[in-house]
């Protein structure tokens, strides 16, 4: 469904990725992992059209889609969560949430009170500052606010970073039921543990390429090891 | 005693006119940061806009004003769309640069199409108006009508701002402009959607504005002057504090001009000096910046 051939991007002069070939099917759950500076969130960031590419370089169906502004990106239904949640802070928190509904394609399953539903703490707050909210909680508005859009497609950027394990393990248990409605997911994720059990395939990055790419069951430590730090 | 009670109450009526003139100074610089050095010139224009209507079709300036705002809004979104957006970015000096050309060619287009001569808003009877308050006070009509445009003006842009989705839209942006675009907000639209409130607004100042007194095309950048001193007084992005910071200023000038006409003027930047001086931020700054 999504593919990227040789994509590349650049911060400036500094080259950040080195010609990444991805794929991502339909129902699929795809991690990214890799150290730090490896090009991970570079890649989403690239897709989500944050960062120019060549057109070529991102097909969607087939339709080449690089270099789009984020804006239409999002309406051919490719959500980011961003690194570091990127709530609006003087938006409450529904208004967070249905600032999400701006790139909705038409239809669709996801509404506030399916948002609620998933995360049940989010209703309770609804009327509060989004800055009022714990990490846990502002992770949750900030997925709860890319369901919004209908995406086909969630890309999900370090969703896990600085939370509790605890925090954590709620916030994954919700990806079973975004995939149900249809949704894949592409996410970046710092925790291999974490991305190894729930992801059906995972690359892993190095220096801005891919150094290996398969199911997490095919792949051993060594091999996962070798890819994450080079030898 | 009356003296001085008079002399506040037309200090306050006269702060809504510069609140009118500061409401879409401020909703720009909240907005998108935008600080607009051709505002005052574009209050002009929008008088003669005005003026025009009502002399080409001889309506009443009220409503030649109805008729002038979707015009001006109009006008504000392209020049928005087309110019001022290609302007923003992480330097902020390209908009200072690019809308102090356009506040000289906004001059100088007026001066070549009005020539320098002094206009008027006709209002007919309404000039001369006032209500009786007992106790030998009184205040005018026009400036009572001026105070009530102001805070209606401030109301419906609040309303717009933190009722509707559109208000919804332009705080994401202000806030974080690449997030907004994630969401599927295209950034340089909102820019143009909120030059044309913008503008509408301008349209209410310039009514009054050329309704109360003489105007000619060079007077801009003296409104841009008390129209900066009344949102910096009131606090960057808070639109009640304009309102707050209009009148501050209405009422410095017209106590400065109760002990000496001379000081009407030097009062007002004199009260605005030493709200900078006690509080830097202003009155009512928004907590997130």
């Amino acid at each position: 469904m999504l593919e990227t051939r040789g994509l590349t991007a650049f911060y400036g002069d500094f080259q950040a990725l080195y010609g990444i070939d991805a794929l991502l099917a339909a129902g699929e759950t795809v991690a990214i992992i890799g150290a730090n500076g490896a090009g991970k969130s570079t890649f989403l960031k690239a897709i989500a059209g944050l960062l120019p590419s060549p057109p070529d370089a991102v097909r969607l169906d087939g339709v080449a889609i690089g270099g789009l502004a984020p804006a239409k990106v999002t309406r051919l239904g490719i959500s980011l969560v961003p690194e570091g949640r990127k709530l609006f802070p003087s938006l409450t928190v529904e208004e967070n949430l249905l600032i999400g509904t701006y790139g909705r394609a038409p239809g669709g399953h996801w509404n506030l009170a399916r948002v609620y539903a998933l995360f049940p703490v989010l209703a309770e707050r609804r009327h509060a500052p989004s800055t009022a909210l714990s990490g846990g909680q502002q992770q949750m508005a900030a997925i709860g606010r890319a369901l919004m859009a209908n995406p086909r497609i969630l890309l999900c950027d370090e969703i896990s970073l600085g939370l509790a394990p605890i925090v954590i393990r709620d916030i994954y248990n919700t990806v079973p039921a975004i995939k149900a409605e249809g949704a894949s997911v592409l996410l970046v994720e710092q925790d291999i543990v974490q991305a190894m059990a729930v992801a059906d395939r995972v690359y892993c990055f190095q220096e801005g390429r891919v150094s290996l790419a398969g199911r997490p069951s095919e792949l051993t430590r060594e091999q996962i090891h070798t890819a994450y730090f080079g030898t | 005693m009356t003296v001085w009670l008079d002399t506040l109450l037309q200090g306050i009526m006269l702060g809504g006119l510069y609140a009118l003139f500061a409401a879409g100074l401020s909703l720009i610089f909240g907005i998108m940061r935008l600080v607009n050095l051709a505002h005052g010139d574009l209050i002009v224009l929008a008088a003669f806009v005005v003026l025009v209507v009502t002399s080409a079709l001889g309506l009443d300036p009220f409503l030649a004003a109805l008729l002038s705002a979707p015009i001006l809004f109009a006008f504000g979104y392209a020049l928005q769309y087309l110019l001022l957006n290609r302007t923003l970015g992480r330097d902020i000096l390209p908009p200072l640069l690019v809308t102090f050309g356009l506040s000289i060619i906004v001059q100088n287009g007026l001066l070549e199409a009005f020539s320098a001569d002094s206009r008027r808003i006709g209002a007919g009877a309404l000039e001369t108006q006032s209500l009786p308050l007992g106790g030998g006070l009184a205040v005018g009509v026009m400036p009572l009508l001026t105070l009530a445009s102001a805070v209606l003006a401030i109301l419906a842009l609040n309303f717009l701002f933190y009722r509707t989705s559109i208000g919804r839209a332009f705080r994401a942006t202000s806030d974080d402009p690449e997030t907004a675009q994630l969401m599927g907000i295209d950034n340089r639209r909102i820019f143009a959607l909120a030059m044309g409130v913008a503008m509408t607004v301008v349209t209410v100042a310039a009514l009054y504005l050329g309704m109360r007194a003489n105007f000619d095309p060079t007077i801009g950048p003296a409104r841009l002057i008390y129209a900066f001193e009344a949102v910096i007084i009131g606090g960057l992005g808070s639109l009640w504090g304009t309102l707050a910071g209009g009148i501050i200023i209405g009422l410095a000038q017209a106590i400065g001009a109760r002990i000496d006409p001379e000081w009407q003027i030097l009062a007002g930047h004199v009260a605005f000096l030493v709200v900078l001086v006690l509080k830097p931020r202003g009155l009512f700054p928004r907590a997130v910046d």
